[in-house]
């Protein structure tokens, strides 16, 4: 139990990482010219943009070995993605569920869509239409940190929650 | 054909059993472990023209590199030999070939006729002086040499051993290139040895584990071509993909054909919970086999089709069950520390391959089907995904090494735990599916 409550906690730490760690390159552009108040549409600055959504608001949420649980730090993601997309209802999204590489191929594709359904049914219960949600999983396909340690392990247990495009299209 | 041999070769034990009543024959008995490797010495065999002769230096290195392969005999080196075969009807000087230890002896002949070769070859015990079976011959087109060296390989093996041999078959597997994040897959099929390999798909979708069909002229897989993971079937011979489709918002996945080849088992991910299901290939109608809230996952049939072998974390950790094909209570077979998974039921019927993660580690164990007797034969950062050879002697699986440029790439390994060897790929390798004996 030590141990668990030791990986949530490095879970929730980075949570916080992952969003100020970004690819700079999704970030829109867009930025220098703006002065105080002024927002560039599509930019991590306004507030109704994907870019925004991914790194203010934050896309991921982390999870302990082996575990779909949502912590009280994913909740909280959650609970701001949730209002962000009532807000903002024309927007879809797919939920990624992945593993880190240690398990089995199949293990991790069947617990990475464990994750992502849990996010998923978080995001329904706070009021999001379950037909703007769909899941994959990828299982531990698609790591995004490449170490063997629990460092890179702990980011790539992760749920992401990818805004595919808009309703209205 | 391979019936006619085996028929023929029994005949023969029998009737050559008090020639041999002092020692026996040559036979090397697999249950009983081989410590020493049996030696062995393979001259090149002799062409019957020029036109033949790269092929007879070839099909020669074939059969001893098979051989060899195996971890139970040993090539004993032409740099060693006394007698030089230059023919093959003429009698062979079983003294000189008992001087430098040899075992067995394997002579043949290559003949080239436009696109038609020919092999003919014996295989003789050196200590009785007596040929090992019935001389043979096999009629093939120069473009499938290594097919006939193999087909050569494997008479040797089993009339040695008594058992089929391997070395005649395919592997289906996934070739892997590029770093860990952006690994590109492509689905492959290669010789058993690793030559010859095929590319069936490109890399655009993320493609797993092909499982070949029970006569080996189909592939099941599983792909993202549409952007979440579905099962495929295709043609070995003309691959044209077909999705096996399974209800909508679903995804699929750890296909695995049934033993007549007309029905898949497979995992299906509805509300994010995996079960078990089956479908009719012929129809497309699918029915569900396990229901509960746990993982259930990689299936594999029982070589009479009447059982299934799963993995399911039902009681907490991933474990191994077996219960009936059509579904219905299970029983769980693991117990030892740690999470089990992928397990595999052998062509014989008697062992269940598995990977085992423990401490950290990952191995390939097998263990009866009642989950005695577990033994593990590998121990590594990363093992997995184990597959049988047809003959159930050797089981191919892919490791992955560990750290930033962490590869995978494929191994086998005698169920005895000896002769641990990679498995050479142009590329990074995983996922092997070890097809049946060719025709």
């Amino acid at each position: 139990m030590n141990v668990l409550s030791k990986v949530l906690a490095l879970g929730a730490l980075s949570v916080i990482a992952a969003c100020t760690n970004n690819d700079p390159s999704a970030l829109g552009g867009g930025g220098g010219n703006g002065g105080i108040g002024s927002i560039v549409p599509g930019s991590p600055s306004d507030p109704r943009s994907p870019a925004y959504f991914q790194q203010t608001v934050g896309d991921r949420v982390l999870f302990a070995v082996d575990q779909s649980t949502l912590s009280p730090e994913a909740q909280t993601v959650l609970q701001g993605q949730a209002d962000w997309l009532l807000a903002n209802p024309d927007f879809v999204a797919t939920i990624e569920g992945h593993a880190d590489e240690q398990g089995t191929r199949e293990y991790n594709l069947a617990l990475g869509a464990r994750r992502a359904n849990a996010a998923r049914e978080y995001l329904i219960s706070r009021g999001v239409a379950g037909s703007r949600l769909n899941t994959v999983s990828y299982g531990k396909e698609r790591p995004i940190e490449i170490c063997s340690t629990e460092e890179c392990y702990s980011k790539n247990r992760r749920a992401v929650t990818v805004l595919t495009g808009s309703t209205l299209g | 054909m391979m019936k006619l041999l085996t028929s023929l070769f029994v005949g023969l034990t029998l009737m050559s059993a008090p020639v041999y009543a002092q020692n026996g024959p040559l036979r090397l008995e697999l249950d009983e472990g081989i410590i020493e490797p049996l030696p062995f010495a393979v001259p090149d065999f002799v062409p019957d023209s020029p036109a033949a002769a790269q092929f007879a230096q070839d099909i020669s290195r074939v059969v001893a590199a098979d051989l060899t392969g195996t971890g139970l005999f040993r090539e004993i080196s032409s740099d060693a030999f006394i007698s030089r075969v230059s023919s093959f009807e003429a009698p062979v000087q079983f003294a000189d070939w008992k001087a430098i230890n040899a075992d067995a002896l394997v002579t043949g002949a290559v003949n080239v006729s436009g696109q038609k070769l020919t092999v003919r070859f014996r295989v003789w015990d050196v200590f009785s002086g007596q040929e090992l079976g019935n001389g043979l011959q096999l009629a093939g087109t120069t473009e499938g040499w290594r097919r006939m060296a193999h087909k050569v390989a494997d008479q040797v093996y089993s009339r040695i051993t008594g058992e089929g041999g391997y070395f005649d078959s395919r592997v289906a597997f996934v070739s892997e290139s590029g770093p860990k994040d952006q690994r590109l897959k492509r689905l492959a099929i290669m010789d058993y040895d690793g030559a010859n390999v095929q590319y069936m798909t490109d890399s655009a979708a993320i493609v797993l584990a092909p499982r070949f069909s029970p006569t080996g002229d189909r592939l099941l897989y599983t792909s993202y071509e549409s952007g979440s993971p579905r099962i495929y079937v295709t043609e070995v011979g003309r691959p044209k993909p077909r999705e096996l489709k399974t209800q909508d918002g679903t995804m699929s996945f750890s296909p695995r054909f049934s033993p007549d080849g007309r029905s898949i088992v497979y995992s299906l991910i509805q509300g994010g919970n995996t079960d078990l299901w089956k479908m009719d290939i012929a129809s497309g109608q699918s029915t569900r086999l396990t229901n509960t809230p746990a993982i259930e996952t990689a299936p594999s049939y029982s070589p009479d089709g009447s059982r299934i072998v799963f993995e399911s974390d039902r009681s907490g950790t991933p474990q191994l069950y077996v219960m009936a094909a059509n579904g219905g209570e299970a029983t769980r077979i693991s117990f030892g520390a740690g999470r089990y998974g992928t397990p595999v039921w052998s062509p014989r019927g008697d062992l269940i391959a598995f990977t085992k993660q423990n401490q950290g580690r990952f191995h390939i164990g097998v263990m009866r089907i009642d989950g005695s007797e577990e033994r593990l034969l590998t121990a590594s950062f990363l093992d997995e995904g184990p597959t049988w050879s047809p003959n159930g002697r050797v089981i191919m699986f892919t490791r992955e090494t560990q750290g930033a440029s962490g590869r995978a790439s494929l191994y086998s390994v005698d169920i005895s735990g000896r002769n641990l060897r990679p498995v050479r790929t142009p590329d990074g390798g995983s996922d092997p599916s070890w097809g049946p004996l060719q025709n």
